[in-house]
Order: C-alpha cells, then structure tokens, then sequence
C-alpha cells in the first residue's frame, strides 16, 4: 500500500507551544510539508522573526537563523547571494514585515531577491500580548486601541502585500488563509509555488498567510475561524497578487 | 624590493579587507567613509565577492549578520550617526558569537554633527554601543600603513574569538593619501587563524544535525550561562590581545597618551617639546579595548603626570583615570566638534603641566 501522508522530516518530533487555535503551527508544519516535497531539507536556511514566529526554530528540523525584529529579508539577502545555490526563506509576522521591517522587506523584493517570503497576517502582535499591528482592522480593539483601531489617529489596514506587487523586482505574490481545510490545501499549493520560484531562480516570492490569532483577538478559536471568513478576507481577499509567470 | 604606493586611508581598509578574504561587504552612503564603499564595489567585483549598497546602515548590519553565519569573512563600515544604528545588529553578533568588521570613521557629533574627523565615538565603541552585556574589540589607526594592517588584524582576531570587530578611526585618517608598503601576499594561507565554522556555520544540514543561530534564552538560566561563557572569551581578550605603540618614554616625566590623528598630532608636539627642553612620551594605545591598563599603570611609577588629548570632550581621559586609580595627575586638552588639535595649544597646555608643583 502507498504512504500518502506522515510527519514531515522537516518538523522536529516535538509540540507546538502555540496557544490553541494559533495559526502559526499549520503554517509552519506546510512549509515543512514543501521542503520535504521537493527534497531540499538538507540545503535550506530558515529565518525567524522576532514575534509567536521565533519559536520556529524549535520546530524546523533544518538549519535555522533568528533575525532581529524586522530584519530577517537583509539576512536572507546576504545568505542566499553568499550562499546562491542554498533554499533560503524567512517567516515573519505583521509586525515584524509591515511595521519594524518596512524598508527590509520593501528593499529586498526590489532587489528581486531570489527568496521566499512567508508572512504571516494575523492582524495584531501576538508575543506582546495583543497590541495593534499595521495590519489590524479599522474598529479592531486591542490592547493599544482599546476603543477600536480609528483611522484618524492610527491610519488603514496596511496593504503591504499589494504594495509589495507594484514594484518590479517581485516575481510571485499570493493572499491564502489557514481557517479551513480548502484554504490551507490553497495555502500549500502557494507555499510550494513561493519555493518553486525560488529553485527555478525566478526571484523573489511571497505569500501572505492570514492566520488565526484567537488569544489576540479575545475570540474563541471556532469563532478565530469565522473572524478570518467575515472580517479579515473581505479586508484582504484571498487570491495572486502578482505572477509574473502568468503575465506575458 | 618592498613597493611603496600612495594610497587613501579608507581605500587602504578595502585592500586589507580583500587581502584579508573579505568576500561579502555591504554598505550604506554617508562622509567621510564614502571612498570604501566605493572601493568595495569595485573590488568585490574584480574578486568575485558581494557587494552590496544596502538601504540603510541597519540593514547593512543585518546583511554582514546572515553572511557571517555562512562562514564567509565579511564586513561593513559607516560614520557617527550611522554606527549608532548599527548598535543593535552588533549586539545581535556579540550574542550569537559571529564574527564580521564594523569601521567607524568618526564624524563630529552629537546628532547629524558635522562631516569633519573626530573622536567622539570613543565612549559607544569600548562600552559596546548596543544593549546587553557584551564586548567588542577596538582597534585604532593612526596611519593609512595602520588603516591596512589593522583591517587584516580585525578579521583574524573577529574570527580567533567570533566576535565582532570595530575599526575605530575618523575622517582624517580615512581621507589622508599617505605612502603603503604594498605587501599583497598576506593572503589566508600565511595569516594565523582558524579556518571558519566548520562547526557553527549554517549552510544547509546536509550530512550533520540541523543548527540553529539565535540570542533569544528564555530557559531558566540559559541567557546567564551564555553570558558567563562571552565573560570567559573578554577575559582571555584583555589577557591576550592589547596592542600598544611607546614612544620617547624612557627618560619622560610627561606622558602624553593618545590615540589615532590626535596621536598623529602629539607626536609632533612630542618632538617639539623635547627641543625645549620638556621630557615628554607617549602611549598610544591601538587596541582601545581592551585598553593597556597594565602598561599605563606601570609608565605611571615613572613618571609625573599624563595628559591626554583628544578630538572630544574626554572620553578615552576616563580610562586612563581609571588605570592610574589617582596616582597621578591626569590633564586633558581636547577640541569636540571636528575641530582639529593644535600643537601650539597642547604646548601650551603641556608648559602649564611642567610648571604645576
């Protein structure tokens, strides 16, 4: 009988220590997923950010490097040109790409690096205990916007995935969500593009995972499923930001 | 027969650095240490290294980060304002024990400040700049010859103690064009250090266990333990690793110590006082951490008093207090600002001294 499913040799064989419904654990365990897929455990460099997504480290069974808060896309950068023929990818949270990482992540898909990115949006900062990410919803209480996030005083929902298409060193972008079993299938199949591109030395590739922070958003973690569905997705919707491999 | 070339201080850190196997340089626009960018660029091309000008001196610092735990020699250089942003990713080095060269060619400051030489970065270079409980060792220029070789120094002692490296010099040393003796054969083969990180460089975990580089230790304890094991790596530092440069000290009642273009300066000064009349020597220290505390504390038995000049308002002064521990007396003459140290002044300043009972 044919294996079709097993524990990635990707993942160390050890627990999660995310809170229950996180959304960083199915994430993670896809990328695991995609570097066994294509046989590249023992070539890759993973980068954690600062932020939930640092434990990374404990559960990637490759080689893994932990960046300062927003800095992970300048280490990548000096990794994968020293180390060409290497699968180098960071994974970062709102805060650390949209916010602290701004220039980092802006710089580097200009450049048209040839790495993966894969940054996780859950619309808050999570280790900090729930303050306002750039990427929180208008209205959204947190622990910095304890009346709801007001655009007068705090701006919009960042959109950074769409500003990121607009510049030409970007070969892929894709919007996926782990909130249900047809979306984190869709998600993998854009993880594994994003790693695709990168060993056919397209460039630069990012997905960006809308990802379930229950904790942070005061929510059960049934309801951080729906939350995705009715507010987050209608913000951000799911779907390619840029292929260039599409576009002739 | 020994070639000599004219050559610019910040042109002569590039070729030590590409003499040093150098192999991956980032950088970021800022006066007075353009002309090394620009050296690189070019260099690191011909040498088929990388290059690249990156978007900020925070990422540069964060780029000599990921290339350094690859195991390729690499470095980045700055001035004043730009080395205060590059504090936090030295810090981040210091805690992962990567090795890489930061040079600082100091500017005027406070702030933006002014784009003239000086020395007012002696305090966030020796006190580690960044947060946390580290060291780095720095090391002080005072010539383009120096600018080369110390460059050479800073990669073989980043990489004897993965640790980071500051080259501490200033505008004027970094834009002087002085003669070089032009020595290319230091290449890796004849320079003592241990070959790179077969054991804690990431590059992919084929044929061993995956490794992981990080600073975070939230184990209890673990962070402390890390600590107590950089505290062992400084010790052997300050046991092993001081440079000093003695002139004219034998017969000296007056030392001058200094380090860098004010030294440059003193030493004039030095030749000048000595025409009329005044034993004076000098102590300049090359190594500013760690600092010659032993060398200056047994000059001190001899002699009547120090003065130390600098390019800010005494800063380096403070050390060389705390190595006398008020034995002596220890004067300052300095100028902040950029401004530069005249001989006249310190003469002045040194007639004053000889005359104190």
């Amino acid at each position: 009988m044919k294996k079709v499913f097993s524990y990635p040799e990707s993942l160390k064989k050890t627990k999660f220590s995310y809170c229950p419904g996180c959304g960083h654990g199915i994430s993670q365990r896809l990328v695991a997923e995609v570097i066994d897929e294509f046989k590249i455990r023992e070539k890759t460099i993973g980068i954690a950010p600062v932020g939930c997504a640092v434990f990374a480290y404990n559960y990637w069974n490759f080689d893994v490097t932990e960046a300062a808060h927003g800095r992970p896309p300048a280490v990548a950068t000096a990794i994968k040109r020293v180390l060409p023929d290497r699968i180098v990818f960071t994974y970062q949270g709102d805060g650390d790409l949209a916010s602290i990482g701004a220039a980092e992540i802006l710089h580097a898909a200009n450049r048209g690096e040839n790495i993966t990115v894969i940054f996780v949006n859950n619309a808050i900062y999570g280790m900090t205990g729930g303050q306002m990410a750039p990427t929180t919803l208008l209205g959204q209480k947190t622990w910095t916007t304890p009346w709801g996030r007001k655009a007068e005083l705090s701006g919009y929902p960042m959109k950074i995935s769409e500003a990121l298409g607009q510049l030409d060193g970007v070969h892929y972008i894709e919007r996926v969500a782990v909130n249900n079993p047809e979306n984190v299938l869709k998600a993998k199949k854009a993880i594994k593009k994003a790693f695709k591109n990168q060993i056919a030395n397209k460039g630069f590739s990012l997905v960006e995972v809308l990802s379930m922070c229950p904790v942070g958003w005061a929510v059960t973690s049934v309801e951080a499923l729906q939350w995705i569905e009715e507010k987050l997705i209608p913000v951000y919707p799911l779907g390619v930001i840029k292929d260039k491999s599409k576009s002739t | 027969m020994e070639k000599k070339i004219l050559i610019r201080g910040n042109e002569a850190i590039g070729e030590g650095a590409i003499q040093s196997g150098c192999r991956a340089y980032f950088g970021y626009p800022i006066t007075p240490q353009n002309e090394l960018t620009a050296y690189m660029a070019k260099r690191m091309f011909e040498v088929k290294g990388v290059f690249i000008q990156a978007e900020s001196e925070i990422a540069a610092i964060n780029m000599v980060f990921g290339a350094s735990l690859t195991g390729v020699r690499t470095m980045t250089s700055s001035s004043s304002p730009g080395i205060s942003l590059k504090q936090e990713g030295i810090s981040y080095m210091a805690a992962c024990q990567l090795p890489g060269v930061i040079v600082n060619i100091q500017r005027g400051g406070p702030g933006l400040g002014n784009i003239a030489g000086s020395q007012g970065d002696y305090f966030q270079a020796t006190r580690g700049g960044g947060h946390g409980d580290y060291r780095t060792i720095v090391l002080a220029p005072y010539s383009a010859q120096e600018m080369f070789d110390l460059t050479c120094l800073s990669f073989q002692l980043a990489d004897k103690y993965r640790n980071p490296v500051m080259l501490l010099s200033d505008g004027i040393v970094g834009q002087m064009i002085e003669p070089m003796r032009q020595n290319w054969d230091t290449n890796d083969k004849n320079i003592e250090w241990k070959v790179r990180g077969e054991d804690w460089i990431l590059n992919g975990c084929k044929g061993r266990e995956p490794r992981m580089v990080r600073s975070l230790l939230m184990e209890e304890g673990e962070l402390e333990k890390l600590n107590w094991e950089l505290n062992r790596k400084y010790k052997k530092m300050e046991e092993q690793e001081v440079r000093v440069d003695l002139w004219n000290i034998e017969d000296a009642e007056i030392i001058i110590v200094a380090y860098g273009i004010a030294a440059r300066i003193g030493k004039t000064v030095i030749q000048r006082a000595r025409r009329q009349g005044l034993k004076v020597g000098m102590i300049r220290p090359i190594t500013l951490w760690p600092f010659p505390i032993q060398v200056i504390k047994d000059i001190a038995q001899k002699v009547k008093s120090f003065l130390v000049i600098e390019m800010s308002l005494g800063q380096m002064v403070e050390d060389v207090r705390l190595a006398i521990e008020g034995k002596r007396r220890v004067h300052f003459c300095g100028r902040p600002g950029g401004s530069v140290l005249e001989v006249d002044e310190i003469l002045d300043k040194l007639r004053e001294i000889s005359n104190l009972k």
